[in-house]
């Protein structure tokens, strides 16, 4: 299909053509700005970008070309002739709107381009809407992502009503009290926070991931949420002088949604499910770095400031890196097997030798370890953790430490989990019979984010200036000058090299030890004396994780049916371990379904007559009209004409 | 303000890299001779774990059909990544040979890089005890790792250094003073963490050859031959290296003269065996269930140490 491949091509040079505004904006930070007129009352059509737009720009850029490409392969016409328009006609919107959000300086149009976005996003996710669990999650995704716009509404009216305009530019010191701008950031953090998926407010993000395609969803998992990431950073920047408090409490929600986040994630047998509880968990990482970002701000240590958000920022590329790469790469196994159930799958590393080695790859990114990128935004948020150390007022910062390093290990634990049963050992299900290998078109934007991984891994220095140009931009005109330098903090790049030296280490002894195997005998597994191994006695994802589910009992609230062995002959029975969203199933849908309870008097005047919907529709334009019109000044008009 | 990587001088690099190569293997000699002692045993020579190594090396591999690359890249990934996680430790006194500000965040993500793979590998036999195992392993890492960084952090703030090679100075040896109870604390909870870490009693029995009791023996119950070796080369180099961070903050000694410094290094790291053998004599293993138990306990106790340093 040629026009196929055309819409993927757009894509891709429309990333490289804004990648090169991108760096070219950070080459001369000051600021790059276009007006044009436009017809509507309110805002302006008014775009800009500065340091904070350019770095999340990048991965935004990068992430829907590559989707894009990947989808030519795994989303062709041929396969999906009723959705294929679709997916690639709001992939591109989706794109597009949330460049458009990025460089907007206006309320009003960052409104906008926040409802295209979430509208294109709605469409994606229930790409497959014959299938109800699917239009299940669309609906739950597009109610919260209304809330989020509501919210953001009252915000923006609020601060249009405090200032007297809608420009997304730094408030002046001292024009608002503190009580205002708190209940203006109060607002931003939960709008923004329900777009980033930030725990509690993460309700959608599971299933919306889960049901959209893979290629959509390392799009949402790596870029759109994010943009809630933007707002909250964008935000801060608009208003001066935060107060420790607000710090403490970015510090609180991040620890929650990571822990939280890793937490559910163990507990998952769906894959794709698994990745998006990772999304929280990443979220929460980067949600403890803008913390520590504003706790140097309040106390007034550029250092902090440095740290904290350049960890942040940095970790939105690394995340959007190895989660788009997580996330294509399962596309490609639950293409291959037609499940997405962990406990169904094994030893697929044998059919998918790329994929697996893909996947394996972005895992040990995920979990921070050396040497790839996601080690290197841990690093410096540790680094920030130890600094907060010192500070006086405040010491909260310091718990980031072991936070992260509770995190780190349950996402090993979990991570070590999903690459040994769905790749390693041996195939559980026999009806679950791999299918092809990825194609190249699908291969190659996987090969891209890998060697992301590594080069930003072993070399992040070629994204300090980005992340130096984005805190000092962040914390404007009166605290740019002091601020030190990313690269004069970091042993970076000889650490990276002498990490990436130590691999080369590691795979050449490893090449020794596969010389010295090639004439092994070889022979069936040892499982201590007993011959007869069959593939149904291996550790499951499920029986892996049991231990920890078990630990972690009262956050998980697990659903646990265990074997029924009565009798002398008992019958065939199954351990079974069941972990729903305990903040969707124990507070948000009670919450909302006494709601909509409390609103079903409004519905008696639902008349189920077309015509009725007609006289409603006349009357509220009439009114509108009325309201917004002079009548008296009309009257005048017509008596004297 | 942060410093950058340094590399020490060349000879106390060489040094400290012979040590780190040689010594490792002799501590796991000295644990079990003291075990043996302790049953009334002559026990092996001290050197055995040497001539084990050496028999390793010689033999060929037997592999197991079920398993892909991953199930060699495990020893040799775990062997590099503790070895080189070893290099960022100093030894009696002396700086290590790579240090940074944030190297000890290095340092215990090399070693977690090290635990993936070893269970990783684990996984790719299949086998039901290799699963158990490295579940096992994972799990108890998820209490451990932030029972160490309280810990860490907490000689971060008595130190005033971000580097494990200023963190471990002889000048932690005034921290005894001024903190007293902290440094209990903290080597007391760094203990039990270097037990569970080298799955020692009361965590994990090396020892035994009952699968369904272990941790860390289960998981490389498939690997043989010259894979087998760089297991429990690795082992015992993880062993030496957390034993010497317990060991300078215990005996914060700076004689002044290079020799009688790495003596006095060498000589507590046995007694630090010897400490281990005495343990794994006098106790029996904790039943599994109670092994987060005592790991949480750790953590409780690290994290209080800590928080006496920052409300004191």
């Amino acid at each position: 299909m040629v026009a196929d491949r055309v819409a993927a091509g757009l894509l891709g040079l429309g990333a490289a053509v804004g990648l090169a505004g991108a760096i070219a904006a950070v080459a001369s930070p000051t600021a790059h700005g276009l007006a044009w007129p436009w017809a509507l009352p309110w805002g302006r059509l008014v775009v800009a970008v500065d340091g904070i737009s350019a770095a999340f720009l990048f991965p935004t850029l990068l992430v829907p070309a590559l989707a894009a490409i990947y989808g030519v392969g795994y989303w062709p016409p041929q396969a999906h002739p009723e959705s294929a328009v679709r997916v690639r006609v709001f992939l591109g919107l989706l794109a597009g709107a949330m460049t458009t959000l990025l460089i907007a300086r206006d309320a009003v149009l960052f409104l906008m381009a926040f409802e295209v976005m979430t509208l294109s996003a709605f469409f994606l996710v229930t790409t497959e809407d014959g299938r109800s669990e699917v239009r299940e999650a669309g609906w739950v995704y597009l109610a919260a992502s209304h809330t989020s716009f509501l919210l953001l509404l009252a915000m923006f009216a609020a601060l249009h009503a405090l200032t007297g305009s809608f420009d997304l530019t730094a408030v002046a010191p001292g024009s608002i009290g503190l009580g205002a701008r708190s209940v203006l950031f109060l607002l931003a953090l939960v709008a923004f926070g329900i777009k980033a998926g930030v725990m509690p407010f993460h309700v959608w993000l599971p299933p919306a991931h889960a049901s959209a395609p893979s290629h959509v969803s390392a799009l949402m998992s790596g870029v759109l949420i994010k943009i809630g990431i933007y707002g909250i950073v964008r935000v801060l920047e608009m208003l001066p002088e935060p107060p420790v408090a607000w710090g403490v409490l970015l510090l609180l929600l991040g620890a929650a949604s990571g822990i939280g986040g890793v937490a559910f994630a163990i507990a998952q047998h769906d894959i794709k499910r698994l990745l998006a509880y990772h999304s929280i968990e990443n979220i929460g990482i980067i949600v403890m770095g803008i913390g520590l970002a504003v706790v140097g701000r309040a106390t007034h240590v550029p250092l902090l400031v440095v740290l904290g958000l350049g960890a942040a920022v940095l970790h939105v590329w690394n995340h959007a890196i190895f989660k788009a790469l997580l996330f294509l790469s399962a596309g490609v196994v639950v293409h291959a097997t037609g499940t997405r159930d962990i406990d169904r799958m094994g030893g697929l590393g044998r059919a998918l030798p790329w994929s697996s080695a893909l996947f394996t790859l972005g895992a040990v990114a995920i979990c921070g370890l050396p040497p790839l990128n996601g080690f290197v935004s841990e690093l410096i948020l540790y680094l920030g953790a130890f600094e907060s150390l010192k500070l006086q007022e405040v010491r909260l910062g310091a718990l980031v430490a072991p936070v992260l390093a509770v995190i780190g290990a349950l996402a090993c634990a979990c991570f070590v989990k999903v690459v040994g049963s769905v790749f390693l050992g041996m195939p559980r299900d026999p009806t679950v019979r791999p299918g092809d290998e990825a194609g190249w078109s699908m291969r190659a934007p996987m090969v891209i984010l890998a060697s992301l991984c590594l080069v930003l891994g072993v070399v992040p220095v070629v994204a300090f200036p980005v992340l130096d140009v984005a805190v000092a931009s962040w914390m404007g005109q009166t605290g740019a000058r002091e601020l030190p330098h990313l690269r004069d903090l970091l042993p970076f790049p000889a650490v990276g090299i002498a990490v990436a030296m130590v691999a080369a280490v590691a795979a050449g002894l490893a090449w020794v030890l596969m010389r010295a195997a090639r004439g092994a005998q070889v022979v069936g597994t040892w499982d201590c004396g007993y011959a007869r191994i069959t593939s149904r006695m291996q550790y499951t994802g499920s029986s892996f994780g049991r231990t920890l589910v078990d630990l972690l009992r009262p956050i998980l609230r697990p659903h646990r049916h265990d074997p029924v062995l009565a009798g002398a002959f008992p019958l065939r029975s199954a351990f079974r371990l069941h972990v729903g969203d305990v903040v969707f199933e124990r507070w948000v849908l009670p919450l909302v379904e006494r709601f909509a309870d409390r609103c079903s008097r409004l519905r008696t005047r639902q008349a189920l007559r077309i015509q009725m919907y007609i006289v409603y529709v006349v009357v509220a334009t009439v009114g509108l009209l009325l309201f917004l019109i002079d009548v008296r000044e009309l009257l005048r008009a017509a008596v004297f004409e | 303000m942060i410093r950058s990587l340094v590399l020490g001088s060349i000879v106390d690099a060489v040094l400290h890299v012979l040590v780190l190569l040689a010594v490792p293997p002799l501590l796991q000699g000295v644990i079990v001779k003291t075990k043996a002692r302790f049953g009334g045993r002559v026990g092996a020579p001290v050197l055995q774990p040497y001539f084990d190594l050496a028999k390793l090396l010689r033999k060929e591999m037997v592999i197991s059909r079920t398993t892909s690359w991953v199930f060699l890249a495990g020893p040799a990934v775990t062997l590099t990544a503790t070895v080189s996680a070893a290099l960022l430790l100093p030894f009696g006194g002396m700086s290590a040979p790579v240090h940074f500000a944030g190297d000890l965040v290095l340092f215990a993500y090399l070693l977690a890089l090290g635990r993936f793979f070893t269970a990783a590998a684990a996984l790719d036999t299949g086998s039901a005890f290799e699963g158990m195992g490295a579940a096992r392993e994972v799990t108890f890492a998820c209490l451990a790792e932030p029972a160490m960084f309280l810990g860490l952090l907490a000689l971060v703030k008595l130190s005033g250094s971000l580097e494990l090679s200023g963190m471990l100075a002889p000048g932690i040896g005034t921290a005894w003073g001024r903190a007293a109870p902290t440094m209990v604390m903290i080597v007391a909870g760094l203990f039990v963490i270097v037990l569970a870490e080298n799955s020692r009693i009361p965590v994990d029995d090396p020892s035994t050859h009952l699968e369904l009791t272990m941790i860390h023996e289960v998981m490389v119950l498939d690997h043989s031959g010259p894979a087998l070796a760089a297991v429990l080369y690795g082992a015992s180099i993880k062993l030496f290296a957390m034993g010497a961070i317990l060991v300078q903050l215990v005996v914060p000694v700076a004689l002044g003269s290079v020799l009688l410094d790495w003596g006095v290094f060498l000589a507590a790291m046995l007694a630090f065996a010897i400490v281990v053998g005495v343990v794994e004599s006098c106790m029996a293993r904790l039943r599994l269930l109670y092994v987060s138990n005592l790991l949480v306990g750790a953590g409780v106790i690290t994290g209080f140490g800590l928080l006496l340093l920052l409300v004191g």
